[in-house]
């Protein structure tokens, strides 16, 4: 019997991998290490219709149960991995089996930051939301009445916002930089936003830094902000960003960089390592990245499992999020990073309207809310590597589709 | 259950019953109905899971709503009369013995 190969993070780049593995004719041993007790599944909504109790489990899991087996995926849950050997291409478990591989992916995702416990980080009553165990806490004390802290003005930190607003909690969210959304998006995005939560009475403080949590018997009471106030609060919500989990990676001897460092066919510094996903730091036009979205994980963890196989060329995404606030579906195509203007295009419908963001002429990205038709055009003008004068894409009345097919002039 | 049976791009078919309530893509993503994708999760932000549905059964599906017939611009295969993110339809007993075609990616 040949040495599998070992997948190790059971997540969305894990199971996309798998599955691409598998599509691609690869037949050999197969084997998915994962930390969590529950197979993969899909985090976006457990900051959405999961944590408002719209959608149950069965629902969340990327596959059914029966897949694995159906794929020959062996698949072993509640099963962290203690350390790697990439020159005897082992894993060894945290119980201390070892187990050789012939080829190993990481797809360890990352993990949410928190506050130091010095601040009150350890109470309880605080969360964070990246786990199904997370949010499997923190769900039973959205009670209406209560007074929900939210701490990060991300769109993690807004969507927890939301679910809280919209269970009947009353909601502050504090945000340390001078508006919320400052590292992702655009100040008519962030008006955008902040407007939308004000109607659901969501209170947003900006330019608020936290000094402290505060406690009582062990429980969060509230929050000591650094200019002096105080905010009263049953539960913490902390949504801070996150940190790549490449710590075996680092341990091991890989490079490591904000991230596992990877090269454009998602290899590692180690020979036979391929990292993919939250977690991995790989070349895009011209400087390194590391993307924590859900099509990132899908499309680099495909892209892994075909070099894994042989094949060769770079990966090169075109990034795509989503976020639901309320009835408000954002959708954002292209990275907006490096832009130097943006303009706003209103949308036919009431409450609809997109971004547009520039670097110089050229359009690196697109920030839509309820207006699919704009995100959609967007898309396919980056993705062809066209743009689209200012003034158009400015333009309620200009056609977008002659953009986005390159038949304007 | 509903039984559902989509053609692929080579002509085979795959038949499933699928739980009332529950939508076409993560149905088809749960029988390894290759081409369909649903990397969004069924929230109409990828079009990854068009479908076409048979003409016979097009008026039972019904057509798409305005944001999924906005992001039917964005399908890799070109959109067709009866075209429908597969996300958007939700198993029902009415549509038991539905038929969507795949188009081939």
């Amino acid at each position: 019997m040949p040495d599998p190969i070992i997948i190790i993070g059971a997540g969305q780049a894990g199971a996309s991998l798998a599955a691409r593995l598998r599509a691609l004719g690869y037949d050999g041993p197969l084997l998915m290490l994962g930390e969590e007790p529950v197979p993969p599944y899909q985090r976006p909504p457990l900051s959405k219709k999961y944590m408002s109790g719209e959608l149950d489990l069965s629902r969340l899991l990327i596959r059914p149960e029966s897949w694995y087996e159906e794929q020959n995926v062996q698949l072993r849950l509640s099963t962290p991995v203690a350390s790697l050997s990439p020159r005897e291409r082992c894993v060894t478990l945290a119980d201390g089996t070892a187990l050789r591989y012939a080829k190993l992916a990481l797809t360890t995702g990352a993990r949410p930051r928190r506050l130091p416990a010095s601040i009150g980080g350890d109470l309880a009553g605080v969360f964070t939301i990246r786990n199904l165990a997370d949010v499997d806490s923190l769900a039973p004390t959205l009670v209406p009445g209560k007074t929900m802290l939210v701490v990060g003005g991300g769109y993690i930190g807004l969507e927890a916002a939301a679910v809280g607003a919209a269970k009947g909690l009353q909601v502050v969210l504090v945000e340390m930089a001078p508006r919320i959304l400052q590292r992702v998006a655009c100040h008519l995005t962030a008006d955008y936003f902040r407007d939308l939560h004000g109607r659901h009475g969501v209170i947003i403080r900006e330019s608020a830094g936290l000094r402290e949590l505060l406690g009582d018997g062990g429980r969060v009471t509230g929050a000591m902000m650094a200019d002096g106030t105080l905010i009263e609060a049953d539960l913490a919500v902390i949504g801070i960003g996150i940190t790549p989990n490449d710590d075996l990676a680092r341990e091991a001897g890989l490079t490591v960089d904000n991230g596992i460092v990877v090269d454009g066919s998602c290899r590692s510094s180690a020979a036979e390592i391929f990292a993919a996903g939250d977690c991995a730091n790989f070349p895009w036009r011209g400087h390194r990245t590391r993307l924590e979205s859900v099509q990132n994980a899908v499309e680099q963890a495909e892209h892994a499992a075909a070099s894994m196989l042989g094949a060769a060329g770079d990966y090169n995404p075109v990034p795509w999020f989503w976020s639901d606030q309320y009835d408000v579906k954002l959708q954002i195509a292209g990275l907006n990073r490096g832009y130097d203007d943006a303009v706003l295009r209103p949308g036919k419908r009431e409450g609809s309207q997109s971004v547009w963001y520039f670097a110089g002429d050229r359009l690196v990205a697109v920030d839509s809310k309820n207006d699919a038709l704009a995100y959609a055009f967007g898309k396919k003008i980056i993705e062809a590597g066209r743009t689209i004068p200012k003034a158009v894409a400015a333009d309620p009345a200009a056609d977008l589709k002659s953009w986005a097919m390159g038949t304007a002039r | 259950m509903p039984k559902v049976t989509w053609v692929l791009g080579n002509g085979k078919e795959i038949t499933a019953e699928v739980p009332v309530g529950h939508n076409m893509m993560e149905a088809a993503v749960a029988h390894n109905v290759p081409d369909v994708i649903g990397e969004c999760g069924g929230c109409l932000s990828c079009a990854t899971c068009h479908v076409f549905v048979d003409p016979a059964w097009f008026a039972k599906t019904g057509g798409p709503s305005e944001m999924e017939s906005d992001m039917l611009e964005i399908t890799m295969v070109d959109r067709q009369a009866t075209s429908r993110l597969s996300c958007q339809i939700i198993s029902a007993p009415e549509l038991d013995g539905l038929v969507l075609k795949v188009p081939r990616l």
